[in-house]
């Protein structure tokens, strides 16, 4: 039974088993039935560190990394290399929640600072601790809107992440929500709609912004929701708000989303982080864990989990939601991304893709594109294209690129971060025209 | 010691990273630029790293010191599968790539799900759930729309025991689904009269750990099962406790029809001071298409995803914790089937270890074999409350086990060893638990005297919440 994760000598099984007073191991084991047990577990044998090591890298050489040109709710963005290192710190990597608080304060106080960077950016009172992912948090965030004005409707904008929308289609059914979705026109929402799904059984708005085709929407229903008691909730990525109005600023109530492009490396999809955000009002109804100041007993100042009575472990099912692990290492990923932009920073990274972004589109423009809309955009924007989208974005695959998403037969969703320089976007557009000839 | 926040070490102008030069050409309209000044830290690089560092400092991880805390199964998490879950091929690829560009990531998940199979001969597994409340809500919606494709919508209520993780009526509740409980005896098992009279026509299913929270195999788990089936209700398993017979039990020999794993438990990826986890879910063969869309699967040994028609939806943006899974599947291929086995073999004989060896000081309500935890209520004649020997333990360096969960005991102490700890660290633990029990009551009461902070007001923290940095100004 020698193995490096295992320490037990002969000697010592031996040992304990007479200071527990059965003869093997399996005596233990005696009080399951014997039809229960599995004698032969058809799997690979144990591999040696070098063995595994070849076979993982032999994987993963099997994907192909591109020069990215996508988003639609996953960024190709700049990960400062300070993070790695302290993320791989026992200390934080190999701990548990933080429920002895006096040796989880480095946990407990970077939680803190967690909630205050997406409270400083969204404008919002209180945040939580995180949440799975961007498409999760907007369901709870409905949840928290249905729980308190104890209503089941939900207003739903059309021009959200489709991939949010399909998982708060999932949720909702499951739950018991009735989703009205307000429609748009060329990818714009369409305010009108939303005025006339208002009804007494609303509980809630909901809408991306900038929404997921890029676009900045003009909320102009914000009066009429406060007005009749409607909350309003806007999903979006709080590194934006450095940039354009924060969620506050627009009259949200409840601010959700995906810090992902915060710092955190695309992976195929994850782990990324969750959030919530919302105003006072809301607080007992966030979900998950908050984490507040306080002093021990000598007065000093230290961190704690805090109004846990909402949670499952106390409330059980009275909780305002199941979470229990969030996505704590990525949330310490954010404060670290955000100690390391600071103020000017955080500005400096959101004009940049919003600079290379409109150098991206109006080079797309020289080469067959044309626009869908006159709105202004962010970091993403829609193209229309008389060309075979499909061909040519598996043409561009062979030249090592990830062209934009393919969202309608002839329309195209493209997207640049900090990460494409002027001379990537300039020759990535050119790639167009050479296609287009061929 | 540094207790300062970052936002109180700002100094103006100061900064922590560079771009190059570029040209501001374009302008965002006036009416769509944020006015709100933004209070952000202004530090150089160090202060960052210097920070953070200071801040790990006052943690404590499974890599310094014995961490036995119950239902958690903290055990060692190799360095290996974290130098591999780094690879660049895996961070640097976008979700929506196309599927040939991919294959690695894809053939992870697949490869994945083969081992899962095997180990508890369910059919399939989606790794779309990013936690363990996560897989065991997406396993109640299949459960759902399993008896809404039957037509049986009356099926609304979950029956969970009253010793079960809080985040499983939870789930219940975010499901939609109406909560029974149903007690269990004294030895902590089920109570199967009780659950015979709950069972009928209105029951979905019913949801069990195995062990269950209070360490001990459910002995009748196969009457149980048989109950909940012939009743037409399924089996929905709770993989919080499965370290407890991995490599010894199949899941679905037990009768189980729907499960989740917490891979950060059982299959050794890190905690992270609470997440990133993975919670896949697996089914038997007939629920495989109510799984999540998408699943991966193989044909002509190229790898796809595979969209159902039937699927519940998706629960997850993309796929769930990818990288998270491939820490899991390294694990996997390390144990192999030498080892695999040997896992819950030790970590029975560790936690039985300790059972014996405290019992003379400390309660033990249950004196039966346990499996990979034992629980106990307090101290002989609770001289002291179970939260005092909790802080008195920070004192001596370990991480103290859970308290006052399960719910059944009052003064509950849950310990969890996990087949990573030795002889010595065992012995270690136990030497310090007894000491405590004969240690004056006074010092105990005032534990802990060596932290860097010692007992926190939490009524002070919830009556006026300080939960921000502007709150503090």
């Amino acid at each position: 039974m020698q193995y490096k994760y295992f320490p037990h000598t002969e000697k010592d099984i031996k040992e304990m088993l007479s200071v527990i007073g059965v003869n093997t191991i399996d005596d233990l084991f005696s009080d399951i039935d014997d039809s229960l047990k599995e004698k032969d577990f058809n799997l690979p044998s144990s591999m040696d560190e070098i063995s595994l090591r070849k076979h993982i890298f032999e994987i993963a050489k099997k994907n192909k990394e591109l020069n990215i040109f996508r988003g639609a709710g996953s960024y190709n963005v700049y990960v400062p290399s300070i993070i790695k290192p302290i993320l791989e710190r026992q200390e934080f990597l190999t701990s548990y929640t933080p429920y002895q608080a006096e040796i989880s304060q480095g946990t407990l106080q970077y939680i803190f600072e967690y909630q205050s960077y997406i409270c400083e950016l969204t404008g919002m009172d209180v945040s939580n601790a995180s949440m799975y992912d961007g498409a999760s948090a907007s369901f709870e965030s409905i949840m928290m809107a249905c729980n308190h004005t104890r209503k089941k409707d939900v207003i739903i904008a059309d021009t959200i992440n489709p991939n949010y929308l399909e998982v708060i289609k999932t949720y909702s059914h499951f739950h018991g929500y009735n989703l009205k979705f307000a429609k748009s026109k060329d990818y714009i929402l369409d305010t009108k709609d939303v005025l006339a799904k208002i009804d007494e059984n609303v509980a809630c708005v909901i809408c991306q912004y900038p929404n997921f085709y890029g676009y900045l929407e003009d909320y102009d229903f914000v009066a009429k929701l406060k007005e009749r008691k409607i909350l309003f909730i806007l999903i979006g990525a709080p590194s934006n708000y450095a940039y354009i109005k924060s969620p506050r600023e627009l009259g949200a109530d409840i601010a959700c989303g995906d810090c992902q492009m915060m710092g955190i490396n695309m992976s195929f999809g994850g782990p990324y982080i969750g959030y919530i955000s919302c105003v006072n009002e809301l607080l007992r109804k966030l979900p998950g864990r908050i984490v507040g100041l306080t002093e021990d007993v000598d007065g000093k100042r230290g961190f704690v989990l805090t109004l846990q009575a909402r949670e499952q472990h106390i409330r059980r099912e009275k909780a305002t939601s199941n979470i229990c692990s969030n996505e704590s290492l990525m949330a310490l990923n954010v404060c670290i991304y955000c100690a390391c932009m600071g103020k000017k920073g955080m500005y400096e990274v959101s004009d940049i893709r919003f600079q290379n972004a409109h150098i991206l589109h109006d080079e797309l423009l020289k080469h067959g594109f044309k626009d869908v809309n006159k709105n202004e955009f962010f970091n993403e924007f829609v193209l229309e294209y008389k060309g075979d989208l499909n061909k040519i974005s598996k043409q561009l695959e062979k030249q090592g690129y990830l062209s934009g998403l393919i969202i309608d037969k002839n329309k195209m969703l493209f997207c640049a971060t900090e990460m494409n320089s002027i001379e990537d976007i300039k020759s990535f557009a050119k790639m167009f025209e050479m296609k287009e000839a061929l | 010691m540094d207790d300062k926040l970052i936002f109180e070490k700002s100094s103006n102008s100061r900064i922590a990273y560079d771009f190059a030069e570029y040209e501001h050409k374009y302008a965002l309209s006036d009416k769509y630029q944020r006015k709100e000044e933004l209070l952000f830290p202004e530090v150089s690089e160090l202060d960052v790293v210097r920070h953070f560092t200071n801040l790990s400092k006052k943690n404590f991880g499974v890599d310094e010191g014995f961490y036995p805390l119950g239902s958690c199964t903290m055990k060692y998490n190799p360095k290996i599968n974290e130098e591999l879950a780094g690879l660049r091929q895996f961070n640097n690829v976008h979700p929506l790539q196309d599927e040939k560009t991919v294959q690695g990531c894809l053939e992870i998940y697949y490869n994945t799900s083969k081992l899962l199979e095997e180990i508890t001969g369910m059919a399939k597994f989606s790794f779309a759930p990013c936690a363990g409340a996560h897989g065991e809500l997406t396993g109640l919606m299949v459960m759902k729309k399993y008896f809404e494709e039957r037509g049986e919508f009356n099926r609304k209520k979950v029956i969970v025991p009253v010793s079960a993780h809080g985040t499983n009526p939870a789930s219940a509740a975010v499901c939609g689904f109406e909560i029974a409980v149903c007690n269990c005896v004294s030895d902590g098992c089920v109570d199967v009269e009780m659950l015979k009279g709950m069972l009928d026509e209105n029951v979905a299913g019913i949801m069990l750990t195995n062990p269950s929270t209070l360490g001990i195999f459910e002995k009748d788990i196969l009457t149980i099962s048989k109950l909940v089936h012939k009743n037409g209700s399924l089996m929905y398993y709770d993989g919080a406790n499965l370290n407890a017979v991995l490599g010894y039990v199949k899941t679905i020999d037990m009768g189980f029809d729907i499960m989740h794993i917490n891979l950060h438990k059982t299959f050794s990826t890190p905690h992270g001071g609470g997440g990133p986890g993975s919670g896949p879910v697996g089914v038997r063969e007939d629920l495989v298409k109510y799984l999540p869309n998408p699943i991966v699967e193989k044909k002509n040994d190229k790898y796809h995803f595979v969209y159902s028609k039937k699927s519940i939806g998706k629960v997850s943006t993309f796929y769930g914790n990818f990288n998270v899974v491939i820490k899991a599947y390294a694990y996997i291929l390390s144990l192999g089937k030498e080892h695999i086995s040997d896992v819950s073999r030790l970590a029975v004989l560790n936690a039985n270890y300790i059972k014996e060896s405290l019992k003379d000081e400390y309660i033990l309500p249950i004196d039966r074999h346990c499996k990979h935890e034992v629980v106990f209520d307090g101290i002989k004649d609770h001289k002291v409350s179970t939260l005092d020997i909790a802080k008195r333990l920070l004192d001596y360096g370990y991480h103290p086990p859970t308290i006052y969960f399960p719910l059944l005991f009052h003064e509950t102490l849950m310990i969890e060893p996990t087949e990573n700890e030795s002889k010595e660290t065992l012995d270690g633990f136990i030497n310090v638990m007894k000491k405590i029990a004969h240690e004056d009551i006074e010092v105990l009461k005032t534990a802990p005297h060596t932290t860097i902070v010692r007992r926190l007001d939490d009524v002070k923290a919830a009556r006026f919440p300080k939960v921000k940095y502007r709150d503090l100004l």
